[in-house]
């Protein structure tokens, strides 16, 4: 049978390369090949950064040791915060070219997203305890952050909530929409109120509050989780497709029997 | 203040994680392509 079996009417009349792509049959065809590639290297840079940052990165000298959870909980937070922002990409495709592909990715982003929001979450109160004495404070980067793991369940919990996939997928892709809003709350919190939470350490326009012996490892880490995330997301998307494939090859057999 | 217990903590919730949704989402893709070549070759 074809690949292109999933493509929809409104996507095989596209011209341009951008809806061309959004065929769920061209995207495994593309991407599976890279998988092996894609799943070394991220492992590679996740356990360099890791390690780097856990043995080798010097101690703070204000925090000490405690500054070492930075390695973990800074490269988590990124990742949350732009796997929401994926979200909320394929949600507006979703909404307004209905592309198959867009609903099959935002559903697969979600779970990992929420994994990572949780170990942001996590390793945060974990440091948090050593450096401010509680595990949690009402603080507008912490909440903001809580509402964001909130956001990636309530659009887990959404999609599988109607009969209808199609419904699910649309209700669900409107609530990711509204709570990107959510995202320059949180980048933007440490300067808006008074926080708890340290402001920002790192700019890409420069300016960087961090030596370099400690930007190394953390920049190595956050690639690491970067394309750890990429890749998770790719072969969940790569599997959704194939068992839609299944789901339908076995349905097309069972009607000519 | 001993902070082993806080770093241990934040490096294996994380370690955890990213081992069990890679177990996860490798057993997933192995079982649809298994199931796929299966249902084509039928």
């Amino acid at each position: 049978m074809s690949e292109d079996v999933l493509t929809t009417s409104q996507t095989g009349g596209a011209k341009n390369w951008f809806h061309r792509y959004a065929n769920p049959g061209r995207f495994l065809r593309l991407v599976r090949p890279w998988l092996p590639a894609l799943s070394v290297v991220s492992i590679a840079l996740t356990v360099t950064g890791l390690v780097w940052g856990y043995f080798f990165a010097p101690a703070d000298w204000e925090q000490g040791d405690a500054a070492r959870i930075m390695y973990v909980h800074v490269p988590a937070a990124w990742v949350a915060m732009a796997g929401y922002a994926a979200l909320a990409v394929c949600s507006f495709f979703s909404i307004i070219w209905r592309h198959p592909l867009a609903d099959l990715a935002a559903e697969e982003i979600g779970p990992v997203g929420a994994g990572f929001t949780a170990v942001c979450l996590v390793s945060g109160s974990l440091w948090g305890k050593p450096m401010w004495g509680a595990y949690w404070v009402w603080d507008a980067r912490l909440t903001s952050v809580l509402i964001l793991f909130f956001l990636y369940l309530g659009h887990i919990a959404l999609i599988r909530a109607f009969d209808n996939p199609a419904h699910g997928h649309r209700a669900a892709a409107i609530l990711a929409l509204v709570g990107a809003i959510n995202l320059p709350i949180i980048v933007f919190s440490v300067q808006w109120w008074n926080t708890l939470h340290q402001g920002n350490t790192i700019s890409i326009t420069g300016g960087s509050k961090i030596y370099i012996t400690m930007l190394y490892p953390l920049l190595i880490s956050t690639l690491g989780f970067y394309l750890s995330f990429i890749t998770l997301v790719c072969a969940r998307v790569c599997a959704a497709v194939m068992e839609r494939r299944t789901r339908g090859l076995l349905l097309a057999a069972a009607e000519r029997e | 203040m001993n902070l082993a217990p806080f770093i241990d903590g934040a490096y294996g919730v994380t370690v955890v994680f990213l081992l069990g949704i890679a177990v996860m989402t490798f057993a997933r893709y192995r079982r649809a392509v298994k199931r796929l070549a299966q249902v084509e070759t039928r």
